[in-house]
């Protein structure tokens, strides 16, 4: 679960993470008051205006409705309040949103720290997270701060700089140590820096996260090392053990089909294409979707109904790949193994006839227990919908519904 | 032959009394796996579908001489499951549980290994050698016996290559479902490494994801091993979208490596059978063996 910047920075803080200070605001008319208390608590007089959205590429992102960028510098308290209002209320565009980009529900107003001092400020980058292969947490560290690391990867991985963490001892002093020096840094934005990676690897183990990036870490030209941004994604698995970081998730961040669908049990991720698919299991869900791309469509969603698919799961997910108007057709698959083909058949003519009218067509296709009795049920039923039992032929009716 | 579980293995079912572990028991039992007792704490000295259920996996074991267990423990408490079925000496440990989280797997998963267990899942749909025991919640009847083996990490998925290749003649040694979880017990190359050395299996299937390296690493294993047995290989995922979760939880495309189109693309160049429809696996497996 992706959580905002903000969330991400007071969850840091309480670990002992050292962070850019700032204040979240809804409003214009907070921000003022925002820019002037934070003025009060860090001296900053510069403030930096940062679009709280669930993307990253903000800063050079845009705002469709002004033009404003989704980072912004205000230089003055008087000038906090405008550039606020050019990007609050608005729909941020950047290349991790799509076209259609998000909408702008929150600010957050940030001291500057980037001024001048003894020494040059310096970004770095430092994440968190789980190497599968390894079964275990992976610290990785770059001197390349504020560029993607995959790019670092790609471009220079002799930049990046690794550390595996045994989970049963956890990270160990000349861990942090070798990430500290392997930047560059000594004196005391060594000690800082080493610290910090302490830090942030409790908060990452205490919220049971998947991943923790924060990019830039900033070394200020007065040697403090702090969190300029923050991105983490908690465990979703792991959520029943943390209720206050469970509250901590935005919906408005997310597609109101998927937020539907989890309502219902449903398992669905919506896509751009003309095809929408019912199947039972994730791997088979992916696999129908690949299909559906093979006989020369466009999956429209995944959306998997999980091991007990009846009537009002199958109903439920009908009326949610009906609210997309790009779906020209629906395959619904279905392997019986526990579940009987005919239980479900009989859900479908149920499902179909609760709706009423449906103008897509319907190809449904049973394999497994009772598969026979199943196809019978859907032939008998006068409604509008094919019957398919081996894959191929499923494939083949999805081609000629798309012809 | 077969692996993992086969005629001789005695089962425990930890969970045994919740509504999961009791109907996939009794479907289990139906089937003529040996289940010999379950594991419920605070349940001991009572009979439960016609078996002894012990409180401790250790007095199960002790009392029934069990070697392989499944567990049914819901997500919270399973790695707990895990690790008190390895300390108790158990050898084969399938994991049915989805949704632990990944920073619990991450200590049950070494602990396992250290005490000499293998491991399968979690968030597996288990395994199963037709006609000897079925040790999972996948559909008996799909399952003949035959002479292919079946590596996947999906449950349906599995069903579906099962029934083409029992369709197209040629029948199941052992299927292995290894899992959908970011961390799991056995590798797609360890489940395909045991297959290989079955003197019975004489060609594999392999399911994989997109998401992690395990199908690229066991095709460059079967590769080094010049490739003595036929591999017909898919990748479920081609058109999912990068970053977003599909369904199971290491079902996300991460970097380059990890796609659909990455993997296929090495298995292929490791000289493995690579399907782009699911709808051909069975197909392929009889050309493969020819």
């Amino acid at each position: 679960m992706n959580i905002h910047e903000y969330q991400a920075k007071e969850i840091l803080k309480g670990f002992g993470v050292t962070i850019q200070e700032g204040i979240v605001v809804d409003s214009p008319e907070k921000a003022l008051q925002a820019a002037k208390q934070l003025n009060k608590d860090t001296g900053t007089s510069w403030y930096v205006v940062k679009a709280q959205i669930h993307a990253g590429g903000r800063g050079k992102g845009t705002v469709k409705e002004t033009g404003s960028h989704g980072v912004v510098l205000a230089k003055s308290q008087e000038d906090v309040v405008p550039t606020v209002k050019g990007i609050i209320g608005g729909t941020l565009v950047t290349h991790q949103t799509g076209e259609a980009g998000k909408k702008v529900n929150k600010v957050l107003i940030a001291q500057d720290v980037y001024y001048p001092g003894d020494s040059e400020p310096k970004e770095y980058y430092l994440s968190i997270l789980l190497d599968r292969a390894k079964g275990c947490n992976v610290i990785m560290a770059s001197t390349e701060g504020g560029m993607d690391i995959e790019e670092v990867a790609e471009n220079s991985p002799e930049k990046i700089v690794k550390e595996w963490i045994d989970p049963a001892i956890g990270l160990q002093g000349f861990q942090a140590r070798k990430v500290a020096f392997g930047l560059g840094l000594s004196g005391a934005a060594f000690k800082g820096m080493v610290k910090f990676i302490f830090s942030l690897y409790k908060a990452y183990e205490a919220t049971d996260s998947s991943m923790f990036e924060i990019n830039p870490v900033l070394k200020t030209s007065d040697d403090k090392i702090l969190a300029v941004d923050a991105k983490v994604d908690l465990d979703e698995n792991a959520l029943f053990r943390h209720k206050d970081l469970a509250e901590l998730r935005d919906l408005s961040e997310e597609d109101p089909l998927e937020v539907e669908a989890g309502q219902s049990d449903l398992n669905y991720v919506k896509l751009d294409g003309n095809v929408g698919c019912m199947v039972n299991g994730a791997g088979l869900a992916m696999a129908t979707m690949d299909i559906i791309k093979l006989s020369g469509g466009e999956p429209a969603n995944f959306l998997d109904v999980g091991g007990g698919a009846n009537a009002t799961t199958v109903e439920a997910g009908f009326r949610i790949i009906l609210k997309d108007p790009n779906v020209k057709a629906i395959l619904i698959n279905i392997f019986g193994g526990i579940v009987r083909c005919d239980r479900v058949a009989n859900g479908v003519v149920e499902a179909y006839k609760n709706i009423g009218d449906i103008k897509v067509p319907i190809i449904v296709r049973l394999q497994g227990t009772n598969a026979e009795e199943g196809a019978k049920i859907i032939e008998d039923s006068g409604l509008k919908v094919t019957s398919a039992i081996v894959l191929k032929d499923a494939a083949e009716k999805v081609k000629e519904v798309l012809a | 032959m077969s692996v993992l579980v086969n005629k001789d293995s005695k089962i425990i079912v930890q969970g045994f009394t919740g509504s999961e572990g009791t109907f996939h028991a009794s479907q289990m039992i139906e089937y003529g796996s040996d289940v010999v007792g379950g594991v419920t704490p605070g349940k001991g000295g009572q009979t439960h579908l016609d078996k002894p259920v012990f409180n401790t996996v250790e007095e199960a074991v002790k009392s029934t001489g069990a070697d392989v267990s499944i567990i049914f423990v819901p997500p919270a408490f399973a790695a707990d499951a895990i690790m008190e079925a390895a300390d108790a000496g158990i050898k084969v440990i399938i994991t049915i549980t989805e949704g632990i989280p990944v920073k619990d797997m991450m200590h049950a998963k070494p602990y396992a290994k250290k005490r000499g267990a293998t491991l399968v899942g979690p968030n597996c749909p288990g395994v199963i050698t037709p006609g000897e025991a079925k040790v999972g919640i996948m559909p008996g009847f799909v399952f003949k016996k035959g002479k292919v083996g079946i590596v996947s990490k999906s449950g349906t998925l599995t069903y579906e290559a099962a029934d083409q290749v029992v369709k197209a003649g040629l029948g199941i040694t052992t299927a292995i479902g290894i899992g959908g979880d970011p961390i799991i017990g056995t590798s797609t190359k360890e489940a395909v490494e045991l297959l290989m050395n079955d003197p019975e299996t004489e060609g594999i299937i392999m399911i994989g994801e997109i998401g992690g390296n395990y199908e690229a690493e066991a095709a460059k294993w079967i590769q080094e091993q010049g490739n003595p047995k036929p591999v017909v290989g898919f990748i479920a995922g081609q058109t999912a979208p990068p970053g977003r979760r599909m369904g199971h939880a290491g079902a996300i495309v991460g970097g380059a490596d990890d796609t659909a189109e990455a993997k296929m693309k090495i298995m292929k160049a490791c000289g493995l059978h690579v399907v782009n429809s699911p709808a051909d696996i069975g197909e392929t497996m009889v050309k493969a063996l020819g």
